[in-house]
C-alpha cells in the first residue's frame, strides 16, 4: 500500500523549464494554486457584479464575506487597518479555498490528482514572510525609528536588558509560527485521513468475521472529515486575524 | 539498536508534545465556557481571543508532530 505521505508529492506537468540554474517547471502545486486563485476570483467577482437590492444567493455570500473580513480587520487593527482590506481579503480567501479544495474527494475521478496547496511549508512560509516584511515596511514608513519602540515596553530600564531580546525573538519567530501552524495542520489532517482510510482497506482484506469491523474506521473518517472542514476554515481565519494583529503592531506600535 | 528502530522510538517520543497541546486547548475552551456561562453577554466579544489562543496553543503541539515527521522521513 502507498505511503500516507504520497499525496503531498509535487510532480512536474509539461516540459521541464530551467532558468538561471533553477528548475521552474510547471508542477501540480502550481496548477492547483492557479485553480484556487482563479476560482476564488471568478466566484467573488460574479457575486459582486450583480448589484440587486434583494441579493441573489451568490451576491449575499459575497456581501457576507466582505462584512466578515471588514469586521475582523476593524476589531483587530482599528479603522485605519481597513486600508489593507484588499490584501487581507485576498490572503483569507486564498488560504480558505486552498484548504477546502484539499478536502474534496477529487481522487475518485480518473485523471484528477487532488492536492492541498497549503500542505507545503514553502507555500505557507512564502505567505508568512510576505506578511512579516510588509509589517516591518509599513511600521517604518509610518513611524520611522519609533517603530522599534515596539521592542521596548514601558518597564524599568534594568528590565529592558531581559525584555528586549525576548521581544525581538518573539517578533522574529512570527513568520515561522504563522507558516508552520497552517502547514502542520493541513499535513497532519490529510495524513490522518489517509491512515484511517488504510485501516478500512486493511480490515476489509482480512478474512472471516473481522472484515465486518471495517465499517468502524468509516464512521471515524466521517467525523474526522467534518473536523477537517472546521479546521480548514479555522486555520484560514487564524492566519488572517494574526495578520491583522501583526499589522496593528505596525500601525499603533505603542502598547 | 539500529538507526531505524531508534528513529521510530524518537518519532513516537516527539508526539508526547501533543499532551501539552491537548491540556492547553482543554483549559482554553473550558475557561471560555465557564466565563461564557457566567456572563453570556460578554461571550461573543471574546470569541476572537478564544480562537487566537486556541491557535497559539495548538502550535506548540504541532511543532512536536512536525519534529516527528522530520525524524521519520529524513
Amino acid at each position: 500500500m502507498a505511503s500516507p505521505l504520497e499525496q503531498f508529492e509535487v510532480t512536474r506537468i509539461g516540459p521541464p523549464i530551467h532558468l538561471f540554474g533553477y528548475d521552474i517547471s510547471f508542477t501540480n502545486s502550481a496548477l492547483w494554486m492557479c485553480i484556487v486563485a482563479g476560482s476564488a476570483a471568478v466566484l467573488l467577482t460574479l457575486g459582486a457584479s450583480s448589484r440587486r437590492l434583494v441579493p441573489t444567493r451568490l451576491q449575499s455570500l459575497t456581501e457576507m464575506s466582505y462584512v466578515f473580513v471588514a469586521d475582523m480587520i476593524r476589531s483587530a487593527s482599528g479603522t485605519d487597518g481597513l486600508k489593507f482590506f484588499p490584501f487581507i481579503f485576498t490572503l483569507f480567501f486564498f488560504v480558505l479555498f486552498a484548504n477546502v479544495y484539499g478536502m474534496f474527494p477529487l481522487g475518485l475521478f480518473p485523471l484528477i490528482r487532488p492536492f492541498t496547496v497549503t500542505s507545503h511549508i514553502v507555500v505557507t512560509f512564502a505567505l508568512a514572510i510576505f506578511v512579516f516584511v510588509m509589517v516591518i515596511v509599513v511600521g517604518i514608513a509610518k513611524h520611522g525609528i519609533k517603530f522599534f519602540g515596539l521592542f521596548a515596553p514601558n518597564v524599568p530600564v534594568w528590565m529592558l536588558i531581559f525584555l528586549v531580546p525576548i521581544e525581538v525573538i518573539s517578533f522574529c519567530s512570527r513568520p515561522i509560527s504563522l507558516s508552520v501552524r497552517l502547514f502542520a495542520n493541513m499535513m497532519a489532517g490529510h495524513t490522518m485521513l489517509n491512515v484511517f482510510g488504510g485501516f478500512v482497506i486493511g480490515l476489509a482484506a482480512a478474512g472471516g468475521a473481522v472484515k465486518f469491523l471495517s465499517f468502524a474506521p468509516v464512521v471515524a473518517i466521517i467525523g474526522v472529515s467534518a473536523l477537517e472542514f472546521l479546521i480548514a476554515f479555522l486555520q484560514a481565519y487564524v492566519f488572517a486575524i494574526l495578520t491583522c494583529i501583526y499589522l496593528n503592531d505596525a500601525l499603533h506600535p505603542h502598547h | 539498536m539500529d538507526l531505524m528502530a531508534a528513529k521510530m522510538i524518537g518519532a513516537g517520543l516527539a508526539t508526547i508534545a501533543l499532551i501539552g497541546a491537548g491540556v492547553g486547548i482543554g483549559i482554553i475552551f473550558g475557561n471560555y465556557l465557564a466565563g461564557a456561562l457566567r456572563n453570556p453577554g460578554a461571550a461573543q466579544g471574546q470569541f476572537t481571543n478564544l480562537l487566537v489562543g486556541f491557535a497559539l496553543c495548538e502550535f506548540t503541539g504541532l511543532l512536536g508532530v512536525v519534529m516527528a515527521f522530520i525524524i521519520l522521513f529524513t
